[in-house]
């Protein structure tokens, strides 16, 4: 091949990946630089109608940030969110994939289907639903906890309890999507291993640890980060359901930065917040890499 | 195909044809100026009930309502803004006046306002000022709103009253004394954790202006504040108001009629609710009164809320926006008004009509609009205030000591207003733009 057929390849190869490359370009990184940009600057309500009012205000944003006990108070109600829910959510989904794609079961494709429907659904039609599961008199859920003679929860009231409803919901409307790749996941697993581990003499237990977990190590990894990544910007379900209270206790990072943003338009410290958000994020991201990497 | 695909052009061509000429036929026949309006809530709701009357005045207009739900009504006016699509006219709450002046997205009514029918002295004085900003003046008020006591008379006179005294030390003695009557888990009055009115009225009457400077220094910590702070504080140290937010009780107006507190500082509308909701046998049990004050009822004043009416700079039509504006402000569309929604009107000549005044309810009202003062008018007030309840409802239950809670509280607004500040210092505060 002569080094010109293979200039007008490459020259080709630019050309089909242009429209891709212009549109990422101009609605992710430009937007993202100008946040970057925006991020140092006063931009506030004053400069809006007078964008000469814009000052550049350095690292001042991010030391506000990083100082104030609101930022930080949203922070532990993600991190919350991200640590109970998080774990609380691959389980579920798991157990779903599991019981899913059991020889045992039955309609596989209409439950399947079934688990599946949340996550399509639209959050605030979800959220009208849950405000009546959750509703403290009325609610199915605290009829429930009486059936079991338990005390009633005042779930969106009580600063305690609110957040772990904003995770049951959360669960309960993503766990669908996770459980469809561990089925995938759990599809790949030849049979062989288990017919092998069979006649070593395996039970249905040990078969489960020492065949079909470290079988499904790659999709931990991915539906781990995934998951984590996705709820550590959580914003919908706090919104919908309880703006942020009782009590400020729901209020999440990006909750947090929308009121900021958009309520109180501090578009500066809100863009700050977003990349602080995205820093801690891959801190994170990189510790679980390392843990749930280092074990294959 | 070719043949086909051209058969489809022709009735599609047509089509448009056709659409085309109706279009131009609407035209023709509707020569009118479309104004637009924006109204929030349940006002939103029910104003084109009141706008067959304009528009049979002055047929060359029409005028199209876009209601906005009050929680979105803040963005959705912010986000007009930017992308300059405001309308002609809007409802707008007047603590957010400060803020589109600011932003110099609303029109200063100036030379209209000379030969309007009507002028600052036909409206509440407290409340026509929320209107004026840097000598300015940019709305005229619509509805008005402002906070109140609402009482049992029932548990007042066990307690050996007839009414609330109009002094902070009577006040408080009725309160001991409702309180002996009614015992440990009963309180005097309810003042929810999570509203931020009651702290700031008690400040305000206290002699606290909140800010200083052109609104660019927080006062929290000066003596004024903290003597309505103290006074406030003491009424949950004193156990005279359980120390609960809104959320924390289930149903406010059951409570009321159950007598779990006998007091509390709220606004208008429940005027409506507390006759919907307390029973027939208990509606004359309840009534109102104007706050009082540190020093007598001349000092009792309380904050002045409501709606004004703004036309937006970017309107084509604003001839035709004032005369709805003046539409609207006139006393017997008021009135109108008010029997629609209950909401008071911000016309002084229209609490002479009959229906009006013949309500008792209502006289306390009428008298503590006669007393109302305006917040700081800056944009940032709103968060401002959201961050005072913060920090007052930690002093309340105890997590931070009072004098902290105001330093903190000091600290953080002043650092929301240095923007302001900067502002000031190049002299381009509220508007001194030409």
């Amino acid at each position: 091949m002569s080094r010109t057929s293979e200039r007008v390849q490459q020259r080709a190869a630019w050309g089909f990946l242009a429209p891709a490359l212009i549109l990422i370009g101009s609605f992710f990184f430009v937007p993202i630089l100008a946040g970057l940009v925006m991020s140092f600057t006063d931009f506030d309500i004053y400069s809006i109608g007078r964008p000469d009012t814009i000052r550049f205000v350095g690292l001042s944003n991010y030391h506000q940030v990083l100082t104030s006990s609101e930022f930080w108070h949203a922070m532990r109600n993600t991190g919350f969110f991200v640590g109970v829910g998080g774990p609380l959510s691959v389980l579920t989904s798991l157990v779903a994939a599991l019981l899913v794609n059991s020889k045992l079961a039955r309609w596989k494709s209409f439950f399947r289907t079934v688990y599946f429907t949340p996550v399509v659904t639209t959050m605030v039609a979800v959220a009208i639903v849950w405000r009546y599961l959750l509703h403290t008199r009325y609610g199915l859920i605290n009829a429930g906890l009486g059936a079991l003679h338990l005390p009633a929860v005042d779930w969106l009231g009580d600063p305690h309890w609110a957040m772990p409803a904003i995770i049951l919901l959360s669960v309960w409307k993503n766990f669908g999507y996770n459980m469809l790749i561990f089925i995938a996941g759990l599809q790949a697993i030849p049979e062989e291993l288990y017919e092998a581990a069979e006649l070593d003499g395996a039970g249905s237990v040990a078969r489960f640890r020492h065949v079909t977990l470290p079988s499904l190590a790659p999709t931990f990894l991915f539906v781990g980060v995934m998951t984590m990544i996705g709820q550590f910007q959580i914003f919908a379900e706090p919104y919908v359901m309880t703006q942020g209270g009782p009590l400020r206790s729901t209020v999440t990072v990006v909750l947090l930065m929308y009121e900021q943003g958009f309520r109180w338009w501090r578009m500066g410290l809100a863009t700050s917040m977003a990349f602080v958000l995205f820093a801690v994020t891959l801190v994170a991201t990189a510790i679980q890499l390392r843990l749930q990497g280092g074990r294959r | 195909m070719i043949r086909g695909r051209r058969r489809g052009i022709a009735p599609g061509a047509a089509a448009a044809l056709a659409l085309l000429v109706a279009l131009s036929g609407c035209a023709r026949r509707d020569t009118r100026t479309t104004l637009r309006f924006w109204g929030m809530g349940r006002e939103g709701e029910v104003v084109s009930q009141l706008l067959g009357g304009f528009e049979r005045e002055n047929p060359d207009v029409r005028v199209v309502v876009q209601q906005i739900p009050w929680s979105a009504a803040h963005e959705k006016l912010l986000t007009a803004y930017v992308g300059r699509s405001t309308p002609d006219v809007s409802q707008l709450g007047n603590t957010w006046v400060p803020e589109f002046a600011a932003l110099e997205a609303i029109e200063p009514l100036g030379h209209r306002l000379e030969q309007a029918p009507f002028g600052p002295g036909s409206f509440f004085r407290g409340i026509w000022d929320t209107n004026v900003i840097g000598g300015r003046v940019y709305g005229v008020p619509w509805y008005v709103d402002t906070r109140l006591i609402f009482y049992r008379k029932d548990l007042l006179a066990r307690a050996g009253y007839d009414s609330i005294p109009p002094t902070w030390s009577g006040w408080l003695e009725a309160m001991r004394a409702v309180k002996r009557e009614v015992g440990p888990d009963r309180y005097a009055i309810f003042l929810p954790l999570n509203e931020w009115n009651p702290p700031i009225i008690l400040g305000m009457q206290a002699g606290s202006p909140l800010l200083v400077d052109d609104g660019t220094r927080a006062a929290f910590d000066d003596s004024s504040f903290r003597a309505g702070f103290d006074f406030y504080l003491d009424l949950f140290r004193e156990k005279l108001a359980p120390p609960v937010t809104g959320n924390e009780i289930a149903n406010v107006y059951q409570e009321f009629s159950r007598g779990y507190f006998a007091m509390w500082i709220t606004g208008p509308w429940n005027l409506g609710e507390f006759r919907r909701r307390l029973p027939a046998d208990q509606q004359d049990d309840w009534a109102t009164s104007p706050m009082p004050g540190p020093r007598g009822a001349a000092s009792g004043i309380s904050m002045a809320g409501g709606s004004s009416l703004v036309m937006f700079r970017d309107s084509k039509h604003k001839r035709e926006a004032w005369k709805l504006i003046e539409y609207l402000s006139r006393p017997e569309v008021q009135l109108e008004f008010w029997r629609l929604t209950g909401d008071l009107p911000g016309r002084v000549e229209t609490w002479r009509d009959t229906a009006l005044a013949a309500d008792p309810k209502m006289h306390a009202f009428e008298e503590q609009l006669r007393r109302v003062e305006p917040l700081p008018k800056v944009p940032e007030m709103e968060q401002i205030a959201i961050r005072l309840q913060d920090w007052v409802e930690r002093a309340v239950r105890g997590t931070v000591p009072p004098d902290r809670a105001l330093a903190s509280l000091s600290d953080e607004v002043d650092r929301m207003l240095e923007k302001r500040r900067w502002l000031r210092a190049h002299g381009r505060l509220d508007g001194s733009t030409p």
